[in-house]
């Protein structure tokens, strides 16, 4: 029998730079977080929900949000995983050290989820409705990772 | 309103990594297997549908590239970004506009050639979300957390998801993973990302998938039984996972809706009788159940446990394996629409069902179900 040879073309370490425009809303959100350790969302004028992260849109109404409402600290945990499995890290290409807890927060005062790291040093305090607080990074520089986590306060 | 019918269908096998073809040689053989179906040659075809996704092409303009192997020189090509099933929908609207008689439709995957956790994480915000490294499996696990909260659906009746669908593979060569497994093999396999086992969710595929639309007046010009597309629709909800209720899918509920007014169903439990939907982690299979109307809320899994669901059951759902025995992403919604359309024609082979006039074909399109795409499809016209 005549052996195939499949023959593989990589595309090697080739990278495509981006550099995204925050905008005003997330240039306010991550200087409060940065400055102060704040969080701030913004509302809708007509339906009154609280947007978390804040953008200029409420898709729902189709109405511009210019109403600033400072959220959280603290919140709840309103869903969670636990990762086992090592992913890739994005921005590092390296596997991530698992497991690590994700979960979407729901800020006091907000109406919409927010995502970010849980800490699981606990893993039986980790379950929906939990309340969390945030710990800051030491020093922040303007982006979502100024956040090292959430940790449970119950 | 004017009327179409889907004539032909052709699919490549799914297989892990179909190391000897290129993307233009999967579409090459799909498309030729779906106008051999139809009794077309490409001569019979107007306008031609690519559907892909640059991301996981890992090129620009990825829809261009298959055109030839398409059959799409010196004729309209146009494409779609998404799931095969909105590919499929626009090929509908193009026959339907009465400037064309008959679309081809496409839509290729490959996930065996890049990172599919890489992949499916640039897709988030990358302001706010993508550092943090949320991926599809993070993103539908926590989604599945929130569906098992809300409902009490256990972690057995998920698992029993992935035996079903596993099973049914056997009988579809088509398919690229059955398996014969228990409950137990499910819980016992590899935690990924609580409460999602890795059998709990559909693998990385590589396939391509065609079928090819007919405006009525051409419809019954072919060889082909034509089957009828009776109703059609396709919602969306917020970008953001934060923003929607995950525990539910306000979208599909209402795409379902929309799409069973249109063809004239009053009780879909009743009227529906076989159905392929996606699949891609077993919970969702429930879930879209419950928001289809298909079961009552919350009670998908106790359904599922009394065999509601199997090929000889009450309403057969994914009886050709679904997503979990094989997923090419992109063309996932087609091949939906390839088993529904089989099963109507009566030549599903070893998964026909026993009755099989009324089909659904649901597609989606975005993280975690962001929009559905509803197909009823029919013997009758």
């Amino acid at each position: 029998m005549v052996e195939k040879e499949h023959i593989i073309i990589e595309s090697g370490d080739a990278v495509q730079p981006f550099a995204y425009s925050v905008g005003m809303h997330g240039s306010r959100f991550f200087a409060e977080i940065r400055d102060n350790k704040r969080f701030l969302g913004v509302k809708c004028p007509r339906c009154g929900k609280v947007y978390i992260p804040p953008r200029g849109v409420c898709g729902d109404c189709f109405v511009e949000m210019k109403e600033w409402v400072e959220v959280g600290p603290k919140g709840v945990i309103g869903t969670f995983t636990i990762l086992r499995y090592a992913f890739i890290d994005p921005e590092t290409g390296a596997q991530k050290p698992v497991p690590y807890g994700y979960g979407f927060i729901r800020f006091d005062g907000a109406d919409t989820l927010f995502q970010h790291y849980i800490n699981i040093e606990d893993e039986t305090k980790i379950r929906v409705g939990a309340r969390v607080e945030p710990v800051f990074a030491r020093e922040r520089k303007g982006s979502i990772r100024d956040i090292e986590y959430f940790k449970v306060i119950d | 309103m004017d009327r179409a019918a889907i004539i032909g269908v052709g699919m490549t096998k799914i297989e892990k990594r179909k190391i000897s073809q290129t993307f233009a040689d999967m579409a090459w053989e799909a498309v030729n297997k779906a106008l051999t179906d139809a009794g077309m040659t490409i001569d019979d075809i107007d306008n031609v549908v690519t559907t892909s996704s640059d991301f996981w092409d890992g090129r620009t303009i990825s829809c261009m590239a298959v055109g030839d192997a398409s059959g799409a020189a010196h004729k309209n090509i146009s494409c779609v970004e998404g799931d095969g099933a909105y590919g499929a929908f626009y090929g509908m609207m193009r026959v339907l506009s009465g400037s064309y008689k008959t679309t081809l439709v496409t839509g290729h995957t490959k996930g065996s050639e890049s990172v599919s956790s890489l992949i499916t994480n640039a897709a988030f915000d990358p302001i706010y979300e993508r550092s943090l490294g949320m991926d599809m499996i993070t993103a539908c696990a926590m989604q599945a957390r929130s569906y098992m909260h809300r409902t009490k659906t256990t972690a057995q009746q998920m698992a029993l998801v992935s035996v079903k669908n596993h099973g049914n593979a056997f009988k579809n060569p088509l398919s690229q993973l059955p398996l014969k497994i228990a409950v137990q093999d499910v819980l016992q396999s590899e935690m990924i990302a609580d409460p999602l086992h890795k059998l709990d969710c559909s693998p990385v595929s590589d396939g391509c998938a065609a079928v090819i639309i007919a405006h009525e007046s051409v419809a019954e010009k072919f060889k082909q039984q034509p089957v009828w597309i009776k109703g059609v629709s396709f919602c969306a909800d917020s970008f953001f996972f934060g923003d929607r209720d995950l525990s539910h899918a306000r979208s599909l509920a209402e795409a379902a809706k929309k799409a069973y007014a249109m063809a004239g169903i009053r009780d879909p439990k009743k009227e529906i009788d076989v159905a392929e939907l996606y699949d891609a982690f077993t919970y969702q299979e429930l879930l879209w159940l419950e928001e289809m109307g298909l079961a009552d809320d919350a009670t998908a899994g106790k359904l599922l446990e009394k065999g509601e669901f199997n090929i000889d059951g009450r309403l057969p759902v994914n009886a050709s394996g679904g997503l979990l025995s094989g997923h090419p992403v992109i063309a996932a919604g087609l091949y939906s629409m390839g088993a529904v359309v089989r099963q109507i024609r009566g030549d599903a082979g070893g998964f026909q069902v026993k009755k099989a006039k009324t089909g659904l074909v649901h597609g989606v399109n975005g993280l975690g179900g962001q929009s559905h795409c509803v197909f009823i499809l029919d013997k009758d016209k």
